[in-house]
């Protein structure tokens, strides 16, 4: 397995991280030597086997469709990067 | 006062007794951080106010004969656990500036249970690594020798007990991550069935196997310290509903004719052979013990580690999609836009490794590659279960190294991730399959500590505690301390 450079700035954007481009490269080697490595797996044969995704098999508790918690948005937005009145500023998405 | 050098259970009785008060002993541990300890760079954020707050509140109640156990007594967290009003960063610049708004139930189950928190310990970034050297506040030093790594991802938790800086601390396990450093520190790490301890408030890796746990210096602190932790919470959609055993009074008994498993591919190419030494001296050890040992195949062993890569990274490139600069965390200098604001806040707040996992999760999970790694991996993950639910057939323990290697030197590593992967060879099944798994030391390779895993069926964590503790009993590898820090 061996990912380009294209490929890799694709992934990237896909995952909304910036990677700078003199990086690309070193991910590009560094990302196709897990795959190569995680692809020895399909030397296994797995036909039919039950996909397993949870160690103890549990089906998801259900609860109530109930309010479980009180307000704290104050409480919430005093850590966020920048807010105004109550809202989560982010820069102009409709122009 | 040189109480420093005492286990959680020693520590209590010493409290209970009056020998010493809780603030007297947090002002001790305090200052082994600031310190002797401080070139280790175990610690994050060291919480000197609330500890001392804390250590006060458990001498009252204890005065008024209120305190449970282990009230008083001094411990850490790994930087993973929220902790309301205490910088929470997860080893990442992405949390640099996060203040927790909430608790971890580990948290506040050891609040509950009067434990004075020293502060928040390093750790990889966002759990990722094995040896300490991805944290954006520099890696931990090994105690035992200062140019070799901890272990990770709960290097800094697993530096700060074998140096003495605390008797005790939490730690998570995803792929390895307390057993691994605990074995590279020279201390014992418990990992405990997937479910046992809730992860709610613990920053989220990869959901389907993180597990919180205790490190201590004996078997007798874990189990101590996982009777606190342990429960059922419902905030947790996988917290299991069943009763907390007292595991502090399962240690007694006999281990005569106890049935133990030696995988087979556990001892094979790429153990070295110093660790292989220590391991089959511990299994003479445990022979006098009237262990019956057998040996077992675990088939798949060699296949785990590729489908981890898998399954850890796909998780985690979801659960880490929170991390957007809008509501809390890193946030770029004037974003041009929206995506900009996305991607460099993300790209400048990840260190490399994060980058790299989440990008290969999202590869793994993109239109038309899900069937050949996902779903492929998940397949992979039955049949290492089956192996193990195969083994425990015949076996009631399964024992083996924790790792291939005593601790490696910093750098080692860094420029080949595959073989850091490596590190976590014998430790990532367990994960994989949700099982219990514990690691105390065993002995010594070059003057670096190696560790010796148990392994039981789902739930028997009283078990395995009890075989660790009776090893510990004829044995004294877990009484050592590095003598620079002794």
């Amino acid at each position: 397995m061996s990912l380009s450079d294209e490929q890799v700035n694709e992934i990237a954007h896909l995952a909304r991280l910036q990677v700078e481009a003199g990086a690309v490269p070193d991910y590009a080697r560094n990302l196709s030597d897990i795959l190569s490595f995680v692809e020895t797996m399909s030397a296994v044969d797995t036909t039919g086997v039950e996909p397993l995704a949870h160690p103890l098999e549990m089906p998801q508790r259900l609860r109530e469709d109930a309010v479980t918690e009180g307000n704290q948005r104050e409480h919430f937005q005093a850590i966020a990067p920048q807010v105004e009145a109550g809202l989560y500023l982010v820069p102009r998405v409709i122009e | 006062m040189s109480d420093t050098s005492k286990t959680v259970a020693e520590l209590a009785a010493g409290l209970e007794a009056g020998t010493y008060s809780s603030e007297e002993l947090t002002r001790a541990y305090l200052e082994r951080i600031r310190g002797a300890g401080a070139e280790l760079n175990a610690f994050i954020t060291v919480t000197e106010e609330q500890a001392l707050a804390a250590a006060r509140a458990a001498d009252q109640q204890r005065s008024k004969g209120e305190a449970g156990p282990l009230a008083g007594v001094p411990m850490a967290h790994k930087d993973i656990f929220c902790t309301r009003g205490v910088r929470t960063s997860c080893g990442s610049r992405m949390l640099d500036n996060f203040i927790a708004p909430y608790s971890a139930h580990v948290v506040e189950q050891m609040g509950t249970a009067g434990m004075v928190c020293l502060g928040k310990t390093n750790m990889d970034e966002f759990a990722m690594g094995s040896s300490n050297e991805t944290s954006y506040y520099g890696p931990v030093k090994n105690p035992w020798d200062t140019a070799a790594v901890p272990g990770g991802s709960s290097g800094g938790s697993a530096a700060a007990v074998a140096a003495r800086l605390a008797p005790a601390a939490t730690g998570t396990d995803t792929g390895g991550s307390i057993r691994q450093p605990a074995a590279l520190c020279g201390i014992t790490g418990l990992k405990p069935t997937y479910g046992r301890v809730s992860r709610y408030g613990m920053i989220a890796f990869a959901s389907s196997l993180d597990q919180a746990g205790p490190m201590a210096t004996s078997a007798e602190d874990c189990a101590l310290l996982l009777e606190a932790m342990a429960g059922f919470d419902p905030r947790d959609s996988t917290s299991v509903d069943r009763a907390v055993p007292r595991y502090s009074q399962e240690l007694t008994g006999s281990l005569e004719g106890l049935r133990v498993g030696l995988p087979k591919e556990y001892f094979g190419d790429g153990l070295d052979p110093d660790v292989a030494r220590v391991i089959d001296a511990a299994i003479d050890e445990y022979r006098k013990l009237g262990v019956e040992f057998r040996e077992i195949t675990l088939g798949n062993t060699e296949l785990a580690v590729p489908a981890y890569y898998v399954i850890a990274p796909a998780e985690c490139s979801s659960n880490l999609s929170r991390f957007d600069g809008v509501r809390f965390g890193y946030r770029c200098e004037n974003p041009q836009d929206l995506e900009d604001l996305y991607k460099r806040s993300r790209g400048e707040g990840f260190g490399a490794e994060v980058k790299r996992r989440v990008m290969v999760g999202t590869y793994a999970l993109s239109a038309g590659y899900f069937d050949a790694y996902y779903l492929k991996a998940q397949q992979m993950r039955r049949l290492i279960k089956n192996d193990f639910m195969a083994a425990f057939e015949d076996v009631d323990l399964i024992l083996g190294p924790t790792s291939p290697t005593a601790a490696f030197n910093m750098g080692e590593r860094t420029d080949d991730p595959v073989k850091m992967y490596l590190s976590d060879l014998y430790t990532i099944a367990v994960n994989l399959a949700g099982l219990p798994g514990i690691s105390l030391p065993a002995g010594f390779s070059n003057g670096r500590p190696v560790g010796l895993q148990l392994i039981g069926n789902y739930f028997d964590e009283g078990r395995l505690l009890n075989a660790a503790h009776r090893y510990q009993q004829v044995t004294d590898w877990h009484t050592r301390a590095p003598a620079a820090f002794a």
